[in-house]
């Protein structure tokens, strides 16, 4: 029970006032960054990185990760008001959550959507506390090759399990390692790819990126789209939030299916939206209201927002023991902890033990701050949506700017953060995801040097990937994980045929 | 959005977009190959040089590239637009004062250029009253200067307007 005197202890971290301070600024952020358009989880913990670098690591986790429940939440509000998904994985929240605000039934949409989130991460949390210290245990002893192979399986699961054309993701992926090895070589100490300019010394900062992809890149979409937002009241009262709450235990099933769906899919990089829709699929057909989904049921509000927030929570457990982040928001975090001289991994939980559990208890008092603040406040962050486009876009642009120049004080970067957003704008239209390259510039460092590593313990024998059991089937889990499409189809096809 | 693209007006066809993003990837990975050929990509007395790792990656993305390349041809019929020309319009607005700002920012400063740039914004695409747009184009810069500058101690660029003010 070493884990729970250690929870407790974090608890006593993440309730000092200051903690609680940082935790409420940064779920109203979180919720800020959430409805407007152009800044996302990602991007928006991104820009305000470069504020927490005087703060201890322990309130700057604290306050980020209450950005990233904040923009969660956030999600669903424009989902469910403007029909507008906030982030990826608040699609499948507008498609009975919108019909709900048209019919007028807005506040008990929003309450089942922020409680299912509640609920959601609630289990991932758990999940977590569970299992992360026991990962991170048996994640001591990897040695470079066993590291590789956990990259490699992080890797393949996009390329596997993503929506996009596999050569799409590959090529997204294999952008972002190139850009990663520009600059010094971290194992020779060599200059590469630079091709004489001093500008590229340093390389590309991944948050540069994330800055231009996610934020530049989604105000010139939104702008091509040219969006008006029409949104619904959001009438919200306690007595609408307690007549939902009476109706919403109905629904345990669902809730328990969409956590686990939610915690399978947040774990491997595939990440949180294909949880929700695939968490919807399964609640439509389970359901015996299943016909009525799409049409503003309850239920179809309760599934995708448990296990998106399930699954966004749990992208935090390969982060911490690991050190492999399960979505591009984790990514940014993980910058943010070798920002602070942190060495994420598994050594974490040996050698910070104050940071990791105040994280994890922080994580427990956020959601429910982040439930407190959204059920109240939603109002508010309604009218912030019917600010015109045309003020919030030159505001996030300049927002965006000044995230970009704080990274390292220079200029050339926010120019770069332009490049990226173009870039991203092309690419995102061409159907090429972006969150592979945002990783892969992220971890490409550390995946070239524990496979070099590894090379050099085996004399360049690509054997050292199979040498033993362990890396062998971590090796062989992301095969199958690659070939997952061609896998499922067969499969199919063998039951199709053994039936007829 | 890919719904909206079909709509009767007029504007690039998205195969040829979908053909040129193929053709740069693949450009760009011939540079990455050629970059790390500079540095070496066989074995040295240290292991794998330091251009063995980036030279596969190239490698992967010119094999990819020619796929998606291939799928651009075979995927998309020519009829399909990436977007019309209206809503291209709308994007360069963006695109083409983002760019001078960035540019602008090293000489006069952000707070200058992000006032122009919002009242710009604002008075062009959004025709609001000026006196709605000139405050909201100063009071960002202005909480902008007392957020970074004076609470989380942050310097950003000045231009010569804020060595005036001795700022």
């Amino acid at each position: 029970m070493e884990e729970l005197a250690n929870l407790m202890h974090g608890f006593g971290v993440a309730l000092q006032p200051f903690n609680i301070g940082v935790m409420v600024l940064g779920i109203v952020l979180g919720v800020l960054i959430g409805v407007l358009p152009g800044l996302g989880g990602a991007n928006g913990i991104a820009i305000l990185l470069p504020l927490t670098f005087s703060m201890p690591p322990t309130s700057a986790i604290i306050m980020l990760s209450c950005i990233y429940w904040g923009a969660l939440f956030g999600g669903a509000i424009t989902s469910i008001l403007f029909n507008i998904p906030g982030e990826p994985w608040s699609v499948a929240t507008t498609f009975d959550g919108h019909p709900m605000a048209q019919q007028g039934k807005a506040g008990e949409a929003l309450t089942a959507a922020f409680t299912s989130s509640f609920v959601g991460a609630l289990f991932a949390v758990i999940m977590i506390t569970l299992v992360a210290p026991l990962v991170a245990k048996f994640a001591l002893q990897f040695g470079p090759a066993e590291k590789f192979a956990v990259f490699f399986l992080a890797f393949c699961s996009f390329i596997g399990m993503g929506k996009e054309p596999p050569f799409k993701t590959l090529v997204s992926m294999m952008i972002g390692f190139a850009l990663a090895a520009v600059g010094l070589d971290s194992v020779t100490g060599q200059l590469r790819l630079t091709f004489g300019f001093t500008e590229m010394l340093t390389g590309f900062d991944f948050l540069i990126a994330v800055i231009g992809l996610f934020g530049i890149g989604e105000i010139l979409l939104t702008m091509e789209e040219g969006l008006a937002f029409k949104g619904k009241a959001a009438g919200i009262n306690p007595r609408v939030v307690w007549e939902t709450w009476k109706t919403l235990p109905r629904f345990w099933m669902t809730s328990l299916r969409s956590c686990i769906i939610g915690c399978w899919m947040g774990i491997s990089p595939a990440g949180a939206t294909p949880a929700s829709f695939m968490s919807y699929g399964i609640a439509k057909r389970a359901s015996k209201n299943g016909a009525n989904f799409g049409k503003g049921e309850i239920e179809g509000v309760v599934a995708p927002e448990t296990a998106a927030h399930a699954a966004g929570t749990s992208a935090l457990l390969p982060m911490l023991s690991l050190g492999v982040p399960g979505s591009p928001t984790a990514a940014v975090l993980l910058g943010g902890l070798l920002i602070w001289g942190l060495q994420p991994g598994p050594l974490l939980f040996v050698e910070q033990k104050e940071f990791v559990w105040g994280l994890i208890a922080s994580m427990y008092l956020g959601n429910l701050v982040g439930l407190i603040i959204v059920l109240t406040m939603v109002p508010f962050f309604a009218a912030i949506l019917r600010i015109p486009f045309s003020i919030i876009a030159p505001i996030i642009l300049v927002v965006c700017a000044i995230g970009a120049y704080t990274v390292h004080n220079s200029t050339f970067d926010v120019v770069l953060m332009l490049v990226f957003g173009v870039i991203g704008y092309i690419l995102k239209k061409c159907n090429y995801p972006l969150a592979p390259m945002v990783l892969a510039i992220v971890l490409g460092d550390k995946a070239e040097e524990a496979f070099r590593q590894s090379l050099l313990g085996s004399q360049g024998s690509l054997g050292i990937f199979v040498s033993n059991g362990l890396v062998g089937s971590i090796m062989f889990l992301g095969l199958v994980a690659l070939l997952w499409p061609v896998i499922a189809d067969g499969w199919t096809k063998l039951r199709t045929r053994t039936a007829a | 959005m890919s719904e909206a693209s079909q709509g009767t007006g007029r504007g690039p066809s998205h195969r040829y977009v979908e053909v040129g993003v193929a053709i740069a990837t693949a450009l760009f990975a011939i540079i990455v190959m050629i970059g790390s050929l500079q540095v070496g990509i066989t074995w040295g007395v240290e292991g794998p040089r330091a251009g063995f790792f980036p030279f596969y990656v190239g490698l992967f993305i010119l094999i990819s590239s020619g796929f998606n390349l291939y799928a651009g041809f075979t995927e998309y019929s020519p009829s399909k637009l990436f977007a019309e020309w209206g809503q291209l319009r709308s994007v360069m607005s963006v695109v083409i004062p983002t760019t001078v700002y960035v540019l602008a920012m090293p000489y006069v400063g952000i707070y200058l250029s992000s006032f122009v740039l919002i009242a710009l914004f604002m008075k062009w695409l959004g025709r609001y009253p000026w006196g709605l747009t000139l405050s909201i184009a100063i009071c960002v810069p202005l909480l902008t200067y007392f957020m970074f500058e004076k609470w989380f101690l942050v310097p950003l660029p000045k231009g010569p307007i804020e060595d005036m003010l001795g700022l």
